[in-house]
């Protein structure tokens, strides 16, 4: 296996993009501040590979006109995805180590409020058995949070203290669309909105983009200090219907973690767009108490479709780069009610 | 102002499926008002059941009946319906342990209030009047009132069903970029704006947001003439849906003077098959009281009547 670090990150979160569903005129910062951060230019960068979804936002072949922010003379080696940036990495990632490139740059976008996206979203459940009823993200959420709270797993207060706790984080991200101002109780005060969800249980309707890059051995190095080298990936996906599962579990998530080493973890970037999901990947994980979840507010606070999983592993290579954590966790999941998720480890040492 | 400009639009589909074996099976069972499930080798009853076997992965064969009347495992209050769910007013989605199934099945629970609903209660479904062997023959689950649930046709011997139609349409705000937005915005003026890459000195119209050669930001704005050369062409002579034109005509690529970069639109007053490669023509607008933000305002290009360009003039634009 080639030692792969993460050496660039890129990120816009935002309530409302004004501008196009293909995001190019977000893409191209975002690609700019990639290259000052390596110091290279797109000539340098060996594969290309990107996350979005034409459903979101109701235009065709998005992802191809999202390859103007690029430049394709010459030619680029380019990939996509219908997925979330953090599986347009692994697939960078595999690319990196069949030695065919050294470099990749990834990235994704999405306009989340083009449509209504809790509705569009059913598109990704079983055609003849779900998509029919139109099961929007918040009710599948409410019925797995539902799950919990009657099997005795967590309850609202516990909810609540995910929600407050990310609310505070956020407050040091430039990028959150919801920070601050709450309390347990205050929270707790606030009206049931999808019985048993509040407003602040679930993540806010967010459009956005990023960008990560990734680089094998001395190309890291001449990058970085302290490069985020990628220790452990590992992504697992359980079964879609609500029925067959035990909504309060997420054995994929387990499985995930169970394929790597997560001894000496310190930090954890979790991808759980409702509170009470964040409770499940915590105990999935078997992270203690003294792990810190979420320092960047986590996607409950901002959860830009196609991007967010993808930022959880930049936010965690961030405070790998800055000395911040020697060993850090990104997850990201995809699918209804956490169905599929990918899980890995960055390390400041390799 | 905003930066852009944006218009609703709907993209909508029909979905027609076929059903396979099993889903066959389960949507057969609805239309004649019986909820079919399998069991799977590691002794569970699931419906709606899986095509493969979870565990040994082979196909589903083991079906049985289940009642339409169960318990409620879960449930989620939806305040805001959005549109095609099962209810129109507020009511919640429930996971549902038939009476003699072991794993609960999704669909929409019609109470009043979320205080009227709770884990554990009994429901029954709500059979659809009209059944065509879909998950929608289901209407929803209600409050069990003791006995089966009523169903008003019989175990049919119509033939089974063997596929589906889903109509799918999602609303949208579509918005141009801004840079789509400053063309659309010049076309309500009469004007044709395109826009130059400041590192190789492309001038793209419709302008971009990026040049799609080097990924520079396209900033310099430039007016474009309203004439231009064909570069390639086709005669459309099949009909289709939402189609404005009888056919044969022309549908070309314009590259208007000036531009690197040819766009499309309808080439008439012209005999279709006189229409050729390097032919100049010009735009053709709509009287001015019929302008808006669209590329519509040039109704299409004509022939100007000025000898055919040179093949060189256009070959680096095909
Ligand atoms: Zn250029």
């Amino acid at each position: 296996m080639r030692d792969v670090a993460v050496v660039g990150f890129a990120q816009r979160q935002m309530q409302d993009f004004d501008g196009s569903p293909t995001c190019v005129e977000l893409l191209v910062p975002l690609f700019a501040e990639c290259y000052e951060q390596t110091g290279w230019s797109r000539r340098d960068i060996g594969f290309w590979c990107s996350g979005s979804s034409d459903y979101l936002a109701g235009r065709s072949f998005s992802f191809v006109q999202a390859v103007d922010a690029i430049g394709v003379i010459p030619p680029v080696n380019e990939s996509h995805v219908e997925m979330d940036l953090a599986w347009a990495m692994y697939e960078a990632w595999l690319k990196i180590q069949t030695g065919e490139v050294d470099t990749a740059l990834v990235y994704a976008f999405g306009k989340s409020s083009a449509g209504v996206l809790r509705r569009t979203l059913a598109l990704q459940l079983d055609p003849y058995t779900m998509t029919p009823l139109w099961p929007d993200t918040v009710s599948l959420a409410g019925l797995q949070a539902r799950a919990g709270i009657d099997a005795g797993l967590w309850d609202e207060t516990a909810m609540a203290e995910v929600a407050h706790r990310s609310l505070t984080d956020a407050e040091k991200n430039e990028y959150a669309v919801r920070k601050g101002g709450s309390s347990v109780s205050a929270l707790l005060s606030r009206p049931l909105y999808a019985d048993p969800l509040r407003k602040h249980d679930c993540a806010p309707v967010t459009d956005g983009a990023a960008a990560i890059v990734l680089a094998a051995g001395d190309r890291a190095r001449e990058v970085r200090d302290r490069p985020a080298w990628l220790t452990g990936i590992s992504h697992h996906v359980d079964p879609m219907s609500m029925g067959t599962r035990d909504l309060t579990r997420s054995p994929s998530t387990a499985r995930s973690g169970a394929a790597l080493d997560l001894t000496g973890v310190d930090t954890a970037e979790l991808h759980a767009p409702f509170s009470h999901q964040e409770l499940v990947l915590r105990r999935e994980l078997g992270l203690g108490d003294d792990v810190r979840v979420n320092p960047s507010g986590g996607a409950l606070t901002s959860n830009p479709m196609f991007s967010a999983g993808g930022i959880r592993v930049g936010e965690a290579a961030r405070r790998v780069w800055a000395g911040e954590s020697d060993k850090a966790l990104a997850h990201a999941t995809s699918g209804p009610a956490l169905q599929q998720n990918l899980v890995c480890t960055l390390e400041g040492q390799r | 102002m905003s930066r852009t400009l944006s218009a609703p639009v709907t993209v909508a589909f029909d979905y027609t499926r076929s059903t396979g074996p099993v889903l066959g099976r389960f949507l057969t069972g609805l239309r004649d008002g019986v909820l079919v499930a399998a069991r799977t080798s590691d002794g569970e009853v699931v419906v709606p059941p899986p095509e493969y076997d979870p565990v040994t992965h082979a196909a589903t064969t083991d079906f049985v009946e289940v009642s339409p009347t169960g318990t409620v495992t879960s449930w989620t209050w939806v305040p805001e319906p959005v549109a095609a769910q099962p209810l129109e007013r507020p009511f919640a989605f429930a996971l549902v342990l038939l009476d003699g199934a072991t794993q609960p099945f999704l669909h929409a629970l019609d109470v009043a209030s979320p205080a009227d609903a709770t884990t554990g209660m009994r429901v029954q479904v709500r059979w659809r009047p009209e059944r065509v062997g879909a998950i929608t023959d289901i209407e929803c689950f209600e409050p069990a009132a003791g006995g089966a649930p009523p169903v008003d046709r019989p175990h049919s011997t119509l033939d089974p069903v063997t596929g589906v139609v889903t109509p799918v349409a999602l609303d949208y705000t579509y918005a141009a970029s801004p840079e789509e937005s400053a063309f659309y915005r010049g076309l309500a003026e009469g004007r044709i704006v395109g826009q130059r890459c400041p590192a190789c000195a492309k001038v793209y119209v419709p302008p971009r947001s990026a040049c799609p050669a080097d990924g520079t930001p396209t900033t310099d704005e430039v007016e474009l003439a309203h004439t231009g050369t064909v570069t390639t062409f086709c005669i459309v002579n099949v009909p289709f849906l939402g189609q404005r034109i009888t056919p044969p005509y022309v549908s070309a690529y314009v590259l208007l003077d000036g531009a690197d970069i040819a766009f499309l639109h309808l080439i008439l007053d012209i005999p279709a098959e006189e229409v050729r490669m390097g032919m100049r023509v010009e735009a053709v607008w709509k009287p001015r009281e019929e302008w808006g933000t669209t590329i519509e305002n040039i109704s299409h290009f004509r022939p100007t009547g000025e000898p055919d360009a040179a093949y060189d003039t256009y070959s680096q634009h095909l």
